[in-house]
Formats: C-alpha cells, sequence, structure tokens
C-alpha cells in the first residue's frame, strides 16, 4: 500500500503541489475530496516538492485532503473488449458499461524507430473527388482539418470514418459540444460501424485538464490495436481545444511563455500525438484525422501553423468544401501513381485551370472585359466546382477521373491543357 | 582520465533534470542519469553553485529526486572512422538499424549501441614510413570505404608536429588496432587508430586555408543551378511555408547533387518523409558510379516526436561526420530539414532554463547560434595541397509562413544563396516552387550573365504586366506588354518549372541546361514575336508551351528528344511566317 499524503500546500489553476518524496516524473495519483476521486499526473519535482495536476479540476480541493500515489505513470485498459465503448477523458465509462482494468498498457510510449517504419503505400478511398483524386488519403497518414467554426467539420470526419476501409475507428473528442458527440454517435451506429469504434469523450463542460490525455489515451490503445495486426482510424476533434488546455496549464505552472501565450513545447506536444501515426513493419496502421478549427480563420495562427509543419498535409474546409489550394496530402504520390495512369495528369492539369480560374473571376469583379479564354475558365470553373467540389459528389475515384476528362474536353481545346501529346492521344474523350 | 564524479537529482522538469554535484562540473559535459538499469544520456547546460542544470537526451518519466547522475568529463563527441557511410543514425549517432534489432518497434530509451563496428576488418595501405613528420589532419595510410580512399589521419585535436614511430605495414586491421604510433616534441607517444572521436559542437579545422567558394555545385535543378546557383563549399537556405515543398526539393537535391557525400540531417521532421528517405535510397543506383546512393550518403534520422535535446544535437552530429568527410579531400553537401525546428529546441530549452526571451520567445543567442552553424560550410585547401568542400543547405519553415520572423532573417545574413519559396506558387502547383522573383544568390552560374539576366530581366517584366493587368485590365494592355507576359509566364513554365515525377524532367545535366537556355533565349526571348492581337499570341505559347512540355520529358538527344525540337522549330518557323505575312498586309 502506498503512502498516502495530505500535506498540499499549494492549489494554483488545476495544479495542485504537495510534500512527498520517492515520487516519480508523470507518476500519477489519486486525489480523495468531499466531492470525490480523481485522477492527478506529476508534472514537475523540485526537491519534496511535487506539482500535479488534477484531471477532473481544482474545484473543491481543500488543503487537508488526501493524495496517494501509484508509483507508476499512467495506464489505460486495451483490447477488444473496449469495441463499442464510450468512456471519458481518464478512461472511465461513460456508458453503462462496466468499468474495465485489465489489460493495462502505458500512455504515451516512447517514439517508433523510422526504420521499423514502412512508406505507406496503401490509399484509402473516401469516394470524395477533392480527396480521392486531389489529395489522396493514405493509411499510416497523419492529417488535419483545418476549419473554422461553423462548417460541416464534424460531418466530414463521420463520412470519411464510415466509408474509409479500416478496421477499427477510434474517435477522441476533446472539447466536444454534447451534441456532436451524440452526432458521432448515431452517425456510427446508423451506418453500422459503432461495434468496430471505441470513443473516448471530454466534453466542453468537463475540468480542462482531462481534456489533455484524450489523445494520449486514444493512440495508446489505437496502438496496442495496429502491433496487433489491426488497421486502426483515430478521429481527434478538436485539437485546438487540447493546444488551449495545454495553455491553460502551462501559464498556471508559470512557464515562460512562447507564441501568443502557447508553451515554447507547443511544437513537441503536438508532435508526440501525431507521430503516433505509422505502418508497422509486418504490423497494422494507425490513421490519423483531426480537426484543427482556426481562430479567425487563421492559418498562421501557433496550432494549424505547428500543426501544418508536423501533420502530412491538411484538408483545408472552407465554404463547406474542401478548397484546392491549401489542401495537401503529401503522401499522395506514393498511392496515386498505381491507380489509374491519368490520375497524376488530371491533378495536376485540373488545378493548375482552376488557378487560372481563380484569376479570371478576379478580372471580372474588377470589371474587366472577358477575353475568349477567360470565358472559358470561367465555364470551367464552374464545372469544376458543381461536378467534383462539391460535398455532396460521392463517387469512385475512377468515375471522377472520366469526369475530369469530360471537364475538360467541354471547356478546352487538348493543346490548351498544357498536357502532354501521348496522354492526350491516350485519355482525350473522342 | 579523471575519475567518475557524482551527483544527486533535486529537480525534474520536462527534461531538465537538475542535479547536485559532489564535487566540480564542466559546462557541456555528458552526464549519465541512473535509473534502475538504464544509463540516460545528458548534457550540462548551465552551472549554478553545485546544481548542475542539464537536458537529458530521451524521456524523463519516472525519474525520481535523489537518483543518482555521473558526470563523464567529455563533451558529445561522435566516432569517425570507415563504416559511417551508408549508416542511418539518431542524433547522438545511435545506429537505427542495429538498434530496432535490438529494440524491436520502439526506441527504448537509454540504450546507446556503438555507431562503427569495431570488429569489422578494413584493408589498410600505409602511406607515410617510419620518421616521416607529420601533423594533425595529416593523411598517414588508408582503408577503401565503397568506392572512396578513406583516409586515416594524424586526430584533428593533436598540435604541433609529431614523428612517425611506428606504422603498420599492408594488411587487415580493425578499429580496434592500433595503427601508428606518433611521437610529440616532448617525447609522449600517441597511438592512432582507424577511427577518432571528435566533439560535435567543436568544428574541425586541420585544413591550411579557406577559399571563396566559385566552383558550383550542381543539383539538376533548372531554376537553382541556372538561375540561383549554389557553390561547392557554400551555403543556402531554402525558406518556406508548409507544403511548399521543401522537402521535396532537399529530397530530389540529396539524390542528384554532383557530390562525393551527402549527409541529411532531419532535426524534428516527419517520420513519414524520413521512412521515405530511408527505404528508397537503398535501392536508387547513383547513375554516375552504379552503385547504390545510399554508399555515399549518410542519414542522421531525428523525427519531430523523439526528444527536444537529441533533436537539438543532429544537426552538429551532421556537420561534424560532413567535416570529417572534407578532410579527405572530398566534396560533402550537408542538407538539413529544417534548421527552424533546430532552433525551436534550443527555444524549448531556453524557456525551461527560464532565460530572458528574445524576439519571439527565441533565445538571445540565436542569431550567433545560426551563424556559426553555417560557418561550418566551406571549400578548404588541406595541408596536402588537395581541396575538399562542405557546402550546407538548410530549408527553413518560418511560422505562419512570414519571412520576417527571426530564423529567417538570421539565415539570410550568413547564407550566400536565398531560394525563396511561395505558397502561390505551390498552390498553383509550380515545382520547384521556388519564387525567382524574391529568391537570390551570390554564386557565378554556369549559364551566360547576359543571358542569364535577360531570363531574370523577362520574369520581373512579365510580373509586372501581369500586376498591371490586375489594376487596368488585359485590354488596356497593349501586345508588346502582353507578349512579354507570355514570355515571362512561358519561360516560367517550361524551364523553371520541372516534373518531379518525371524520369526525365526530375533532374537535369548542366549540358541540357545550357542547350535549352540557350534555345529559349536565342529564338523567345531575344527574338520579336508580333502578332495580330493577344488571342494569337495566347494561343501560340499555348501550343509552344505543350510542345516544351513534351521535349522536357524526352531524353537528352533522343530520338523523340531530336523530333519534338524540329517540330518546335517549325512552329516558330510558322510564327515568323505568319509575322511576315501580317507584316504584308498591313504594308
Amino acid at each position: 500500500m502506498r503512502k498516502v499524503h495530505t500535506n498540499i500546500i499549494q492549489i494554483s489553476g488545476d495544479v495542485i503541489t504537495v510534500e512527498a518524496d520517492n515520487v516519480g516524473y508523470m507518476e500519477i495519483a489519486e486525489v480523495t475530496t468531499r466531492y470525490g476521486i480523481s485522477l492527478a499526473q506529476v508534472i514537475r519535482i523540485d526537491n519534496n516538492k511535487v506539482y500535479l495536476q488534477v484531471f477532473a479540476g481544482s474545484k473543491g480541493i481543500s488543503t487537508g485532503d488526501k493524495v496517494r500515489f501509484f508509483g507508476h505513470p499512467m495506464r489505460i485498459t486495451s483490447g477488444d473488449a473496449l469495441l463499442g465503448r464510450i468512456f471519458n477523458g481518464s478512461g472511465q465509462p461513460l456508458d453503462k458499461g462496466p468499468a474495465l482494468g485489465d489489460n493495462q498498457v502505458e500512455i504515451g510510449s516512447p517514439s517508433v524507430n523510422p526504420v521499423k517504419r514502412i512508406i505507406p503505400n496503401k490509399m484509402i478511398r473516401t469516394g470524395i473527388p477533392m480527396i480521392d483524386v486531389f489529395n489522396s488519403l493514405v493509411e499510416s497518414q497523419k492529417l488535419p482539418i483545418f476549419s473554422i467554426a461553423g462548417e460541416p467539420y464534424n460531418e466530414l470526419l463521420a463520412r470519411i470514418a464510415v466509408q474509409a476501409e479500416v478496421d477499427i475507428i477510434i474517435l477522441g473528442g476533446m472539447g466536444l459540444k454534447f451534441d456532436s458527440y451524440l452526432f458521432f454517435r448515431d452517425k456510427l451506429q446508423e451506418q453500422g460501424a459503432l461495434s468496430r469504434s471505441i470513443f473516448f469523450i471530454h466534453t466542453a463542460a468537463d475540468p480542462t485538464v482531462e481534456c489533455l490525455l484524450v489523445p494520449d489515451i486514444s493512440l495508446a490503445v489505437a496502438e496496442q490495436f495496429a502491433l496487433s495486426g489491426k488497421r486502426v482510424l483515430v478521429l481527434l476533434t478538436d485539437m485546438t481545444n487540447f493546444a488551449d488546455a495545454l495553455k491553460e496549464i502551462s501559464i498556471t505552472m508559470e512557464q515562460v511563455p512562447s507564441n501568443r501565450g502557447y508553451p515554447g513545447d507547443l511544437y513537441s506536444q503536438l508532435a508526440a500525438r501525431y507521430e503516433k501515426a505509422v505502418d508497422f513493419d509486418t504490423a497494422g496502421s494507425i490513421t490519423i484525422l483531426a480537426v484543427t478549427t482556426m481562430p479567425g480563420d487563421d492559418v498562421t495562427h501557433p496550432v494549424p501553423d505547428n500543426t501544418g509543419y508536423i501533420t502530412e498535409g491538411q484538408f483545408y474546409l472552407k465554404n463547406r468544401v474542401i478548397e484546392p489550394f491549401g489542401s495537401l496530402s503529401r503522401l499522395k504520390q506514393q498511392v496515386n501513381g498505381k491507380t489509374r495512369p491519368d490520375h497524376r495528369t488530371i491533378m495536376d492539369t485540373m488545378i493548375q485551370l482552376f488557378a487560372s480560374y481563380r484569376e479570371a473571376l478576379e478580372k471580372r469583379a474588377m470589371g474587366f472585359q472577358m477575353s475568349g479564354w477567360d470565358n472559358k475558365l470561367l465555364k470551367y470553373g464552374d464545372l469544376f466546382e458543381k461536378e467534383m467540389m462539391s460535398l455532396e459528389v460521392n463517387i469512385p475515384l475512377e468515375k471522377a477521373l472520366d469526369k475530369g476528362w469530360q471537364i475538360l474536353s467541354a471547356c478546352f481545346t487538348p493543346e490548351e491543357t498544357g498536357i502532354k501529346q501521348s496522354v492526350i492521344e491516350q485519355y482525350w474523350p473522342k | 582520465m579523471s575519475s567518475l564524479r557524482a551527483g544527486k537529482i533535486v529537480k525534474i522538469n520536462g527534461n531538465m533534470v537538475t542535479v547536485e554535484a559532489e564535487s566540480f562540473v564542466i559546462q557541456n559535459e555528458v552526464a549519465y542519469i541512473i535509473h534502475g538499469d538504464q544509463r540516460l544520456k545528458a548534457e550540462v547546460i548551465r552551472v549554478r553553485g553545485k546544481l548542475a542544470e542539464t537536458q537529458v537526451y530521451e524521456n524523463t518519466v519516472d525519474l525520481k529526486v535523489g537518483e543518482v547522475a555521473e558526470f563523464t568529463g567529455e563533451l558529445l563527441s561522435v566516432e569517425l572512422g570507415p563504416g559511417l557511410l551508408g549508416q542511418i543514425f539518431d542524433g547522438l549517432q545511435n545506429p537505427l538499424p542495429e538498434l530496432a534489432k535490438e529494440c524491436g518497434f520502439f526506441l527504448k530509451r537509454g540504450v546507446y549501441l556503438q555507431p562503427l563496428n569495431p570488429d569489422s576488418k578494413w584493408d589498410f595501405q600505409p602511406l607515410v614510413k617510419e620518421k616521416a613528420k607529420v601533423r594533425a589532419g595529416d593523411k598517414i595510410g588508408f582503408v577503401t570505404e565503397n568506392i572512396f580512399k578513406h583516409f586515416v589521419m594524424v586526430p584533428f585535436g593533436l598540435s604541433g608536429i609529431f614523428e612517425v614511430e611506428r606504422i603498420s605495414s599492408p594488411g587487415s586491421y580493425s578499429l580496434k588496432d592500433s595503427i601508428a604510433s606518433i611521437k610529440d616534441s616532448n617525447g609522449n607517444t600517441h597511438e592512432v587508430f582507424l577511427k577518432q572521436t571528435w566533439p560535435v559542437k567543436v568544428p574541425i579545422k586541420a585544413y591550411a586555408e579557406k577559399l571563396k567558394p566559385e566552383e558550383p555545385l550542381i543539383t539538376k535543378m533548372r531554376i537553382i543551378d541556372s538561375l540561383f546557383p549554389v557553390a561547392k563549399g557554400g551555403t543556402y537556405c531554402i525558406p518556406g511555408p508548409f507544403g511548399a515543398g521543401k522537402t521535396v526539393l532537399q529530397q530530389l537535391t540529396s539524390r542528384h547533387a554532383e557530390v562525393d557525400v551527402v549527409i541529411i540531417a532531419a532535426c524534428g521532421e516527419r517520420a513519414g518523409e524520413v521512412v521515405e528517405t530511408l527505404k528508397t535510397f537503398p535501392e536508387l543506383i547513383d547513375p554516375k558510379t552504379s552503385r547504390p546512393l545510399m554508399e555515399r550518403t549518410v542519414i542522421i534520422c531525428n523525427t519531430s516526436s523523439m526528444p527536444v535535446a537529441a533533436r537539438e544535437s543532429s544537426v552538429y552530429t551532421a556537420a561534424t561526420i560532413a567535416e570529417y568527410y572534407r578532410q579527405m579531400g572530398l566534396n560533402v553537401l550537408l542538407l538539413a530539414d529544417s534548421t527552424s525546428r533546430w532552433a525551436q529546441a534550443m527555444r524549448e530549452m531556453s524557456g525551461r532554463l527560464e532565460e530572458i526571451p528574445g524576439e519571439e520567445a527565441f533565445p538571445a543567442y540565436l542569431e550567433s547560434r545560426i551563424a556559426s552553424f553555417y560557418e561550418r560550410a566551406g571549400f578548404v585547401r588541406l595541408n596536402d595541397g588537395s581541396l575538399g568542400s562542405v557546402t550546407i543547405g538548410g530549408t527553413v519553415s518560418p511560422a505562419g509562413g512570414n519571412f520576417e520572423e527571426p530564423v529567417t532573417q538570421a539565415t539570410l545574413k550568413v547564407v550566400g544563396a536565398f531560394h525563396g519559396l511561395s505558397r502561390e506558387r505551390s498552390n498553383a502547383r509550380k515545382y520547384p516552387s521556388i519564387d525567382p522573383l524574391i529568391s537570390w544568390s551570390k554564386y557565378p552560374s554556369f549559364i551566360n550573365e547576359k543571358h542569364n539576366k535577360k531570363g531574370h530581366a523577362i520574369l520581373r517584366k512579365s510580373n509586372d504586366v501581369s500586376q498591371m493587368m490586375k489594376v487596368i485590365g488585359e485590354e488596356g494592355t497593349s501586345v508588346a506588354d502582353y507578349i512579354d507576359y507570355l514570355k515571362g509566364d512561358f519561360f516560367d513554365f517550361v524551364y523553371l518549372q520541372q516534373n518531379a515525377f518525371d524520369e526525365v524532367d526530375e533532374a537535369t545535366i548542366t549540358e541540357r541546361q545550357k542547350f535549352i537556355f540557350e534555345f529559349i533565349y536565342n529564338n523567345i526571348l531575344e527574338r520579336e514575336i508580333r502578332f495580330a492581337d493577344k488571342d494569337n499570341a495566347l494561343q501560340f505559347f499555348h501550343k509552344l508551351r505543350q510542345k516544351f512540355k513534351t521535349w522536357n520529358s524526352a531524353s537528352w538527344q533522343s530520338e523523340g528528344f531530336k523530333r519534338t525540337q524540329a517540330e518546335i522549330e517549325e512552329l516558330l518557323n510558322e510564327a515568323s511566317l505568319d509575322r511576315k505575312e501580317k507584316d504584308k498586309t498591313n504594308a
């Protein structure tokens, strides 16, 4: 039995300081107050002063309350028993199912040795042309959905989850609105995907600190499944809430703030989570799709900015469509060389012409006379937006490519597209 | 050897661990934190009284106050010797493939393996005789490492003149065998081995003089070699917002650059991209030598989730290995991706030390650290008269894509060429997305200077006209201006842009660059092409563009190449014919 400490000497934000010896860095403890029991984690040690962040928040903690250390870092149950279940940010059941205690693994495992990874090479089809054709999603990819409040990012996440060919879906909700949580639950149930899903939900009303644990426990569980050969899709929404929780804690801890009050290690903190995306040599994989809402639609805000440098591209959701500019799948070239020989040509040409279309739009908005070429571009852009960009479109990749050729040939002569002759000869609709 | 000094942990904050030392402490010495049966490497980064603040190169989970630390008295060093080429190390020179054999999928903390196999045998050939006078850096013999003569050199840290007492005869030796002994002026004897160690943060300077870098380093990227060249021994930086193509550009350069050795340092980059380099390099064949590309490459790999202190050290490890091969008279290219991650690691450490932050919370010493890193590049004459070089190309990932930020600005001050990537160009799929209007180089290009200037001028003019058209519209623009706009746009599309996924177009040799550049200069840029109206002009350039695209993916001087060239010439002739007829009707 571990010793119980009652000498809490400081309470500041959700961080309490207790005098104790022989405590390990990042160790887990249990704080018992008159309002209940909460887990807490050691985040700094200074001689015999131990700083703990209390997951359920510090409200109602008295200086005489009990702190009991567990002697190990945070652990979470993993395995098939979790399937179809819903938990909160510290792993307690939110559904009516039993609490789980077996088969525990430590969260925050070390980095995967890069030489034990394989080059991602399997495309995850979504039926969304703006993804499949222009920015293919690849198994083991880590991709954020950059968006602003009000956009249907959770709907997009759910649709990808339902249509993606994976074995297990893990949803990590951070600061989630309660009705968004219900939306995910109902949507996945409707489509028969709930039985292969696990939810870890922190809602906006829950204590901030619990939010910090959500990605870690989601990814720790995902990792166990991946090691046993499963293909796991992890959905995280919203990572900006996670970063804001980090900010709150670091300011409480009187850390020297970096950009806009975020902690100096924001990059490392985000990277430690995103880098869990992996395709294991001889085992399964983890693919991460994460919503990052951009305060003020500002991609240079520290959270989307740091995220962009860590992740393998991003889907940019704007005005209810996936924006062709700004959206990027860095791994697409690993898979789109093997789909159909014209895939890359369609991808590049259509976007180049779409850039010209945007210029023509600007010209028109300025009130300039439209040239013959401008008119062709306007017709093209219109078709592109309607038949390719709309999130309503739900067709397989091959159909989307055919559609691409139809749109091009309806608007341009072959040489106007800049496509090289040999490809024109093979694919240009007669 | 100094006896081991010890201390006890008193504070833990992230990977900053404060140790109360029992005796003296040396700034920047390596210490080991003893945690159960694990020994975690750390470096002393500040000393206050008896308290040594160390940054631990590992995860610090579960460490406790009261645990013991041992000070080694040595600075963080790397092993230099045969067997480095083809290896994949982390920032502390841990060989990652060996580590995977030992520990499996995950990087187990506290496991440090020998970077070079001490038992592997190398065929040694002596180059000096007994009684010969030698000094630090002098070549006393060689072994064969892949295609290179790997020279065995007098340890770089020795100073003064030495006399060779004994030198081994030709034969097979391991890294453990003393290969020679040399005597200093005081009569002390030093043993020389096939390998030596060197502290990573100290530059190797065992050369005669540093020269001005002027000889072009060919990257086979047209926009770089022709317009914004890099010189052997020079420095360049590639800043760009995320998604603009920095990493792809670095990968292409690492494959195609005409150098002897490439050192790739990933300091905090995406594992998904690093793994691509790790897995594809061993399979790629160097067209020049017909040997695997990996045989002339060393990869220093720290992904973004590896501990921050190890990320910080990785650029130094890479620079030291680069300097080592330079000492053999080789041309080495060091690619660091990305130096911003390295600077961020510094910022993170500085924050934990609670130092007063400078601009954007970067430490005040940011500029001097960046400058001293790039200063490790150089074109040098060695003691024996031969030449060697280290070229450093660093990518920068500016916060918010804004080049005004401290890391980009500090880097721009100290590099010889600047390849600025732009979001606009990458959005429009113009790759490589180096923006010709903001980039510059202080190094000479192999393209005729006058012609080169014309190339720059047409791009500027084209941009001016395009900007003007946004204000006054296309109809308000003269046909002549409009044609200049089209010329610039054409030059950009067919020459500056290169398709990284086209086998031929992805890399262009010097000869071809010269030929195509001159062709475009003579037939399009310098030539006055007139058209009846803008639509005709646009149509003509569309046709020309498409032909050039086909031309770019035809192998140099192949049948297809010649056929397309003839077609292009015909198209150009027709245009001038068209012009003459138009002139007639107008007259």
